[in-house]
């Protein structure tokens, strides 16, 4: 098998299907609309109804939050495993996403108001202090060992978790969110003013990280090959957890900790077109993308009128996919 | 390109012996320099010196007269080209990707590949006859065929000077004579280059110049037939060794040959036998 085959394709289909993703998210829910109505409400100058309403003012804010946070959680993932070197490696299980979590939980508790933006810094913070002490720990030895990696990760993520749920019950009724949404994920409160902040510390960040691809490339030769092919290394690794970082804290502040979407997608889009980073991680953030879009439909109607988490269709999906994966890479010996 | 190591010191962080002592040499021009010695007697450490990836604790690395810690990656790796002993990625490459990453001191982030880069990639692969194997991922590869594409991929850097650590490492005869062989074409075209390496006989066929080190400190240095001499190899490797010129048997080189013990003689005495000779006129 030739190793990145049919790229552009692939990058085509990937669009489309984050297309079709997007406009399942805006048709299904309490009232299933036709596509042809969601398609009439989306076009500018369509007349008033009911239907255009739900679409324009409830669906498409959550469908968009959905989307804009499985793309960053997404490239977050891609960065990590490339930083780590180790295909396991995503801001869920890293306890990334739940120091993320407690960051503006704890903004919101203090009774800060701080704005979507700020909220994602404070999230920021926590995502921050999460990464270096699952580092530090899984550094030990003197070298990072990449098994006390995730072991200390999901450790760390349910003492943040703890966290979270501790600071909330503290918070009783000050808040809109309830500590289960932000522990297992939600977009039920998506806002356009979120979206916002959401856009604009995560494009640029994506972009950014397209930028380093190369450097991506090379640090997966490992880090002494790259620095012989010319990458600052140290830069481009402090570069690089700070963007990964803020990803999942961006992404996090807007839906909670939603976990595996930073596995599932970069080890699907590695499997299907080769780990070129160059297409990785735009192919990854339109499938993180479409892959979030759909799972919030999905949390959206298999209980209806209830809504389960989002968190938990990822879990549902994650960690079979997880536990194959982990079984593989310790089974032949590679790591 | 010229570097210069003057009095060079150097001890790992949390370790108390030093693994380089007061080194000082010159490598330049067109010559093939090979490092020689017993494990753990500093050979990788020098060239981690040599190439920049750690500082010396006391004196000075220089390349081009100017400190090493002044050059950026970029600007030396468009001079130094390196094969290390990085095992190939872990996710699928094809040879030509392999080998296009040698360009990336050259390309700026968000640009392609020019001509002019995939003409060095295209001779680079030639260079080492991968051609046909340029479509196939490299973990596929054979070992030998591993080497020469990460040979392609230190060419199409487009360097002064090439370093490699152990190239042959776990090579066949006939695969070590075809990756010394490249390397002296691209000596005899005007390059230097800097051999790690533990194959003696191969160092003094294709090597100008062989530095010795023993223990953080460079014993030696010269022409092979002047450095490989019984007596100091015998007390460096811990093992009688007699070294026999080849020319006799209308070959080249020198071949390093350990001299049988017999059963229960241990090594350490004869190395004392020995030294005691060599003290005795």
């Amino acid at each position: 098998m030739r190793p990145g085959r049919g790229r552009p394709a692939g990058l085509v289909s990937l669009v489309v299907l984050l297309g079709l993703a997007v406009v399942t998210g805006l048709a299904v829910g309490p009232a299933w609309l036709p596509v042809g109505e969601v398609w009439d409400a989306l076009l500018p100058g369509g007349q008033d109804s009911p239907a255009r309403a739900i679409v324009l003012s409830v669906r498409l804010p959550r469908v968009v939050a959905a989307a804009l946070s499985g793309a960053s959680l997404a490239v977050s993932g891609v960065l990590f495993q490339a930083l780590l070197r180790n295909p396991l490696a995503e801001p869920y299980l890293l306890g990334v996403s739940s120091g993320a979590a407690l960051g503006a939980v704890s903004v919101l508790v203090l009774g800060l108001t701080v704005g979507p933006a700020g909220l994602a810094l404070a999230a920021l913070a926590g995502a921050l202090v999460a990464i270096a002490i699952v580092f530090r720990v899984a550094s030990a030895a003197g070298y990072l060992d990449t098994r006390i990696l995730i072991l200390a990760g999901v450790v760390v993520a349910s003492f943040f978790g703890a966290g979270v749920m501790l600071v909330m019950t503290f918070a009783e009724g000050r808040t809109t969110r309830s500590a289960l949404l932000w522990t297992m994920g939600s977009f039920g409160n998506a806002s356009w003013g979120m979206n916002l902040a959401l856009a604009v510390y995560s494009l640029p960040a994506v972009l950014l990280a397209f930028g380093l691809s190369r450097h991506l490339n090379a640090l997966a030769l490992g880090e002494e090959s790259a620095a012989f092919l010319g990458t600052e290394v140290e830069t481009v690794k402090r570069v690089a957890y700070l963007l990964a970082s803020l990803l999942a804290a961006a992404a996090v502040s807007v839906g909670g900790v939603i976990g595996f979407v930073g596995l599932v997608v970069p080890h699907a889009v590695r499997l299907l077109w080769g780990g070129d980073h160059r297409f990785l991680v735009p192919m990854s953030f339109l499938a993180g993308g479409a892959l979030l879009a759909l799972a919030d439909a999905a949390a959206r109607t298999v209980a209806a009128p209830l809504e389960v988490p989002v968190g938990v269709v990822t879990a549902l999906v994650g960690v079979p996919f997880f536990l194959i994966l982990l079984r593989r890479s310790y089974a032949g010996g590679a790591g | 390109m010229t570097f210069e190591l003057r009095n060079v010191s150097y001890a790992y962080p949390r370790s108390r012996r030093p693994a380089l002592r007061r080194v000082s040499l010159e490598i330049e021009g067109a010559q093939h320099t090979a490092v020689v010695g017993p494990n753990g007697a500093g050979k990788t450490t020098l060239v981690r010196l040599l190439l920049g990836l750690v500082r010396p604790d006391d004196g000075v690395v220089l390349y081009e007269g100017r400190p090493a810690a002044v050059w950026g990656r970029r600007e030396i790796a468009r001079r130094i080209g390196v094969v290390s002993q990085d095992g190939p990625p872990n996710h699928p490459v094809t040879v030509r990707e392999f080998v296009d990453m040698g360009r990336h001191p050259y390309v700026r982030p968000w640009a392609r590949l020019r001509e002019e880069d995939r003409e060095a990639v295209r001779s680079a692969i030639r260079r080492v006859d991968l051609e046909e194997l340029e479509e196939r991922p490299v973990n596929g590869l054979s070992g030998g065929e591993v080497q020469r594409a990460k040979l392609a991929r230190a060419f199409a850097q487009g360097p002064e000077v090439l370093v490699l650590d152990e190239p042959t490492a776990h090579l066949d005869i006939g695969h070590e004579m075809q990756l010394f062989s490249l390397v002296r074409d691209f000596v005899d075209e005007g390059g230097s280059a800097v051999t790690i390496t533990h194959n003696l006989h191969l160092a003094s066929r294709f090597a100008d110049r062989l530095l010795l080190l023993d223990e953080g400190r460079l014993l030696a240095s010269g022409p092979p037939d002047e450095v490989l001499r019984d007596s100091v190899l015998s007390r460096v490797f811990r093992w009688p060794i007699r070294v026999v010129d080849l020319d006799a048997a209308g070959l080249s080189g020198l071949q390093v040959v350990p001299v049988d013990l017999g059963r229960d003689r241990d090594p350490g005495a004869s190395f004392d036998n020995d030294r005691a000779e060599e003290g005795s006129p």
